[in-house]
């Protein structure tokens, strides 16, 4: 089964994730995508706390994770792939990588430079520059928290 | 009650949504413990980042006891990463009225016994209704109303 949710959101292993999505799609395997947490082990340690028990939680770099992309896509294991912000899904889908893949925006939440645009996304400027890019890349951009939640399309997001 | 005392441990209550705002209100109409011993912080619309900071800045550094919803996600993990080095903070996960309302009577206890209280009045205070047989003298009558 392809990666079953390719998802953007700075809280990664949270309720959201684990019990709203995790719940309706029923993932084996959680893949958080991110440089700085891939070397981090104690705070590893703090979000295997969160994991469901029996679901395999990996931590990888975007260079290893782009290396293993192929691999978990072609899987019979059900995989949702995190990442904290829009840089790393963007590095991401370099190559092609996510070309046809739907990229969900789950949580980016205020901070200063960044703009309201839904009541649990925040962007700024460069963020929407990101999105542009990766719907270059041929991935299809939404946002969207839960799964019973309304589905916003990018052209929508992009209106800011 | 210890509101007076310098070194009473304050309670941030931390939890998803506004779950937090109505059991600091219980807690305050049931006991009278003056407001700034006990406080009520939800994660809605903040960030790890914003919601670390505003329980850091809540914490300060007089004793306090981060009581967290569940053990896991979002509020729980600000609450651990608070606490990496506890100095005079502790986290007690999966909060109950029962324990809140313990807490503000015994806020001057030592952090880490005012902790093992708490841990044990909240167990107890989670139980079932034992299904009891209903005796033969009152198998016929009705509830009022």
């Amino acid at each position: 089964m392809p990666i079953a949710l390719y998802r953007v959101d700075e809280r990664l292993i949270h309720g959201q994730v684990t019990v709203g999505w995790g719940m309706r799609l029923r993932p084996t395997r959680y893949v958080v995508v991110d440089d700085a947490l891939a070397g981090a082990e104690w705070e590893q340690d703090l979000y295997h706390l969160g994991a469901p028990p029996g679901v395999e939680l990996t931590f990888l770099g975007t260079h290893d994770a782009l290396d293993a992309l192929a691999g978990w896509q072609g899987s019979p294991d059900v995989t949702i792939l995190l990442t904290r912000d829009l840089e790393h899904m963007l590095q991401l889908s370099r190559g092609g990588a996510l070309d046809g893949a739907e990229v969900n925006l789950g949580g980016l939440h205020h901070t200063p430079g960044r703009r309201s645009v839904l009541p649990y996304l925040f962007l700024s400027d460069s963020d929407f520059a990101r999105i542009r890019e990766l719907i270059q890349a041929g991935a299809e951009v939404t946002a969207q928290d839960l799964p019973g939640s309304p589905r916003t399309p990018a052209s929508r997001i992009l209106e800011g | 009650m210890s509101d007076t005392n310098r070194g009473a441990a304050r309670g941030i209550v931390l939890t998803h949504g506004s779950m937090c705002f109505g059991m600091v209100d219980a807690v305050l109409k049931i006991t009278g413990a003056p407001e700034d011993s006990i406080v009520a912080l939800s994660n809605e619309g903040k960030g790890p980042d914003a919601l670390f900071r505003e329980v850091s800045e809540l914490a300060g550094r007089e004793p306090t006891i981060i009581f967290t919803d569940l053990f896991t996600g979002s509020c729980a993990f600000a609450a651990r990463l608070v606490c990496r080095d506890p100095g005079s903070r502790r986290v007690v996960f999966g909060a109950n009225l029962a324990m809140l309302l313990d807490f503000v009577f015994h806020r001057d206890l030592p952090l880490d016994d005012l902790v093992a209280r708490l841990l044990e009045k909240g167990r107890d205070s989670i139980r079932a209704l034992e299904p009891a047989p209903v005796p033969a003298a009152d198998a016929d009558r009705t509830l009022p109303g």
